[in-house]
């Protein structure tokens, strides 16, 4: 084809109408989670108090950070730094990958004290706590898939940093998936007090 | 009729890659339109056969055809079909694939790569879709609205159904990003914002309904196969859980989706009436800003889906009362293509009796959605046949037959061919009369009390369901005869040139079908408005 | 192209923004620990809320962008809330 057309505001603004869709897929479960709070705050607290603390804050340090430097990458890029820029991409990895391995240390605690959807023990605490469960499983197991997703786009671009396909000319590419990386932190800000720090 | 050749054959000639991949493979909006319209249409012959089908059934009360577990299932897919790829689709993807950019001076969309992504991700829905129907626990037999508890308790296919449903989705929610972005993005010089036609206008609404309502469908139908894998209880009270948040969601993007389905047919709608009255639209700014508010208030009225459902009085008091404020643009549009006529020097071709045959329709289907719309006649009215007549005086009165006109009005711009006017008349004719037969008998029936989606009723019911049954064989004859006209017309009929109609939108300064980059060596600039027929004269063909 | 790209914001933004970043997050935690009954989520929302607008300008650059990137982010935040508003409608007033 020889249609060279060139807009990269017009690229950033199809990747925020993206984003608009993911945050209206979230929200489909936060309205979920407010109509279960209104109905069992009580259960919604003691629920809460079984959520271990201290992996959703380190999760969210991580991912701040992670936030963070990949918006650094942005700026290096910019300022043509293609090995500071790649260094960061990898941070961010990293990151990631710290991310979902604490998570996954929680739920196989969770899971061995019999806590997962559709498991006998949940029966046995009732329809509050069963209900905060479900919606903590699922809206956290649907951020963790963005976090994959997330992680092996940001692994693609590097790759393309690297092969000088993404360059501080041309750089949409990494501002695209670090806009979609900014997005899983901000689903992560709402979560983690929603679901963590409820008392 | 002798074949004459064409003197050029546009963007079918001109391609990267030949054969079958220079279409499988094509970024070129127009191949992709075709495509789409070319599945489309498949898929609506199958679901049209489906549908004679359940008519059929209900000719006698009792077993006739099929019993009841394949009645639930003919009515599931019909709806499934009809809905997530046909009617969505229909003018959004087909049309406008093939006439937004040229009509706004671009040479494609802004993301011509995801815009074949997202047809491919139709295609893998269709299969899925397909696929479900003779896989797994049989055809899901839940209806196309997958309620729950049935729907997570149901041993028939519907994981795989929603599965394909969540593909048509994102097809669609692709499509809205490509859109948007287009119309702000990629307009020509001199095309500003009042000089868009309103066809754009209202593809623009609908993208930005494609965008912030499909992802909640998405979410939805995720959750349902959750909830058949782990068995959470999301939607189980006993395990707290609440069923009527399952509908709330489920409506908060189904009702927003009525005007996906609605809009694009609007617009085409009001292409049409100002090209055959040879007269400026009546009411520009009142035409494209109503098209944003009916996209606006179309997301504040979901739950007058519930009202029988069990939720809150205070609820059905609020979403009966925003429901009325939908009836005001959707009016405003109706009184702006009455006065286009009015004076106008009309002139019967075929898309224009389509065009007319969609006021009528839309009118009776828009004050009928009035009356279930209003709480206290929706109790008595609720789960009755004179929603399904309602629904398809909307949407196939009114989509249908926009989709109808938009093939009668741009075939001949994209195949360069025009089809023999009087078959096309006279299956119009049978159309509007099959339709009116049909789903007015069930509505009628359906006040006397009829319910919705049983393959049987009393004996009381027989004569109206029979009207309605001879009213759907009218419109399968009619739907042949148009189908086979215009695959002629495709064929052989008489070669056309740039403006048979004598428009005024920019589509029609270009060469038919148009070549591959739409506008030559130099990009357009635009200097008058869409309905200025000032010295805009009509092809002879 | 250069109206299609924005200046390069300075490390020291950033750095400054996420430093902000963890301070509300101990904030946050540290008011959970407080017993304010209905008004811990509000306040939790809250700060959550003035987190994002920071990611949300500084580290997704909204900032540097046009009008139209503004309106249609209102356009979704309005929508989001028709969404909740309504459906608490229902499931408040039972």
């Amino acid at each position: 084809m020889s249609i060279e057309h060139r807009d990269d505001t017009g690229a950033r603004f199809g990747m925020w109408l993206f984003l608009y869709t993911e945050v209206i897929l979230f929200s489909g479960l936060f309205i979920l989670y407010a109509m279960a709070l209104a109905k069992y705050p009580q259960e919604f607290a003691e629920a809460s108090h079984k959520l271990n603390i201290y992996f959703g804050t380190i999760n969210t340090i991580v991912l701040l950070t992670s936030s963070l430097t990949i918006a650094l990458a942005i700026t290096a890029i910019q300022r043509n730094k293609i090995k500071q820029t790649l260094t960061l991409c990898i941070v961010t990895i990293v990151l990631a990958i710290v991310f979902l391995i604490n998570k996954y240390f929680e739920w196989s605690a969770e899971i061995s004290h019999g806590i997962y959807p559709g498991s006998n023990h949940m029966a046995e605490l009732g329809p509050g706590i069963t209900a905060f469960f479900n919606l903590y499983y699922f809206t956290a197991g649907l951020h963790g898939v963005h976090i994959l997703i997330g992680g092996t786009l940001i692994g693609v671009v590097a790759a393309m940093v690297a092969k000088g396909k993404v360059t501080s000319d041309r750089y949409t590419l990494l501002e695209n998936s670090a806009l979609y990386w900014h997005l899983v932190d901000l689903v992560w800000i709402f979560l983690f007090p929603l679901y963590y720090l409820i008392l | 009729m002798t074949k004459i050749a064409l003197k050029n054959t546009g963007f079918y000639s001109e391609s990267p890659r030949s054969g079958i991949l220079g279409w499988l493979l094509s970024t070129d909006h127009k191949r992709i339109g075709i495509m789409y319209l070319f599945c489309i249409v498949t898929m609506f012959l199958v679901a049209v056969c489906l549908g004679l089908a359940l008519r059929l059934e209900l000719i006698a009360p009792g077993p006739t055809i099929m019993g009841p577990q394949t009645y639930n299932a003919t009515f599931t897919v019909h709806g499934i079909i009809m809905i997530f790829l046909v009617i969505i689709p229909s003018i959004p993807a087909a049309f406008g694939n093939l006439v937004l950019p040229i009509q706004i001076g671009a040479r494609d969309v802004s993301f011509p790569k995801l815009n074949l992504l997202s047809w491919y991700c139709y295609i893998i829905g269709a299969v899925l879709a397909v696929i479900a129907i003779f896989s797994g626990g049989g055809a899901p037999d839940t209806g196309w609205t997958f309620y729950v508890p049935f729907s997570t308790q149901t041993t028939t296919n519907v994981n795989m159904a929603v599965t394909g449903a969540l593909m048509l989705g994102f097809s669609s929610m692709l499509t809205g990003i490509n859109f948007v972005t287009t119309i702000h993005r990629l307009r020509a010089e001199g095309m500003g914002w009042g000089r868009l036609p309103i066809f754009i206008w209202t593809l623009y609404s609908t993208a930005w309904i494609q965008v912030l309502a499909t992802p909640m469908l998405g979410i939805t139908l995720i959750l349902i196969v959750l909830e058949r894998v782990f068995g959470a209880g999301l939607f189980d009270a006993a395990r707290g859980g609440d069923p009527i948040l399952y509908q709330h969601l489920f409506w908060i993007y189904s009702h927003p989706a009525v005007y996906i389905m609605i809009l694009p047919g609007m617009g085409v709608i009001s292409e049409i009436i100002p090209t055959f009255s040879r007269k400026p639209l009546f009411g520009y700014w009142a035409m494209a800003i109503s098209s944003l508010a009916i996209a606006f208030a179309g997301s504040l009225v979901w739950a007058h889906h519930m009202y029988a459902s069990g939720m809150s009085d205070f609820a059905i008091l609020i979403f009966s009362f925003l429901t009325f404020i939908v009836a005001i643009p959707s009016a405003i549009k109706i009184f702006n293509w009455v006065s286009t006529l009015y004076k106008g020097s009309i002139q019967l071709a075929p898309p224009m009796l389509h065009a007319l045959a969609f006021i009528f329709n839309f009118a009776i289907g828009g004050l009928g959605g009035l009356a279930l719309g209003a709480a206290a006649s929706d109790i008595h009215l609720h789960d009755t046949t004179f929603v399904v007549g309602h629904f398809h005086y909307t949407m196939f009165g009114g989509t249908g037959f926009a989709f109808f006109a938009a093939l009668h009005y741009w075939l001949p711009k994209f195949t360069g061919r025009m089809y023999s006017h009087k078959p096309a008349v006279i299956a119009w004719a049978l159309l509007f009369v099959g339709f009116n037969v049909t789903y007015m008998a069930m509505q009628a029936v359906g006040i006397q009390g009829m319910p919705r989606r049983y393959y049987d009723y009393l004996p009381e019911f027989q004569t109206l369901n029979v009207v309605a049954t001879v009213g759907s064989w009218v419109l399968a004859v009619g739907l042949i005869m148009m189908f086979v006209n215009l695959w002629n017309g495709i064929r052989k009929g008489t070669p056309v040139g740039k403006n048979p109609w004598g428009s005024a939108t920019l589509e029609w300064s270009i060469p038919s079908p148009p070549p591959l980059e739409n506008f030559g060596e130099k990009d357009p600039v635009v200097t008058k408005g869409p309905y200025d027929y000032k010295g805009v004269i009509a092809d002879e063909y | 192209m250069a109206e299609h790209q924005h200046e390069p914001v300075p490390y020291k933004t950033f750095i400054l923004i996420w430093v902000v970043l963890l301070v509300l997050t101990v904030v946050t935690i540290a008011v959970s620990r407080i017993q304010l009954d209905a008004l811990n989520i509000w306040v939790a929302l809250a700060i959550a809320s003035i987190k994002s607008s920071l990611v949300v300008f500084i580290f997704m650059h909204l900032r540097q962008e046009s009008k139209l990137f503004k309106i249609g982010l209102v356009t979704l935040l309005v929508i989001v809330a028709i969404f909740i508003g309504l459906t608490f409608t229902d499931v408040l007033y039972r």
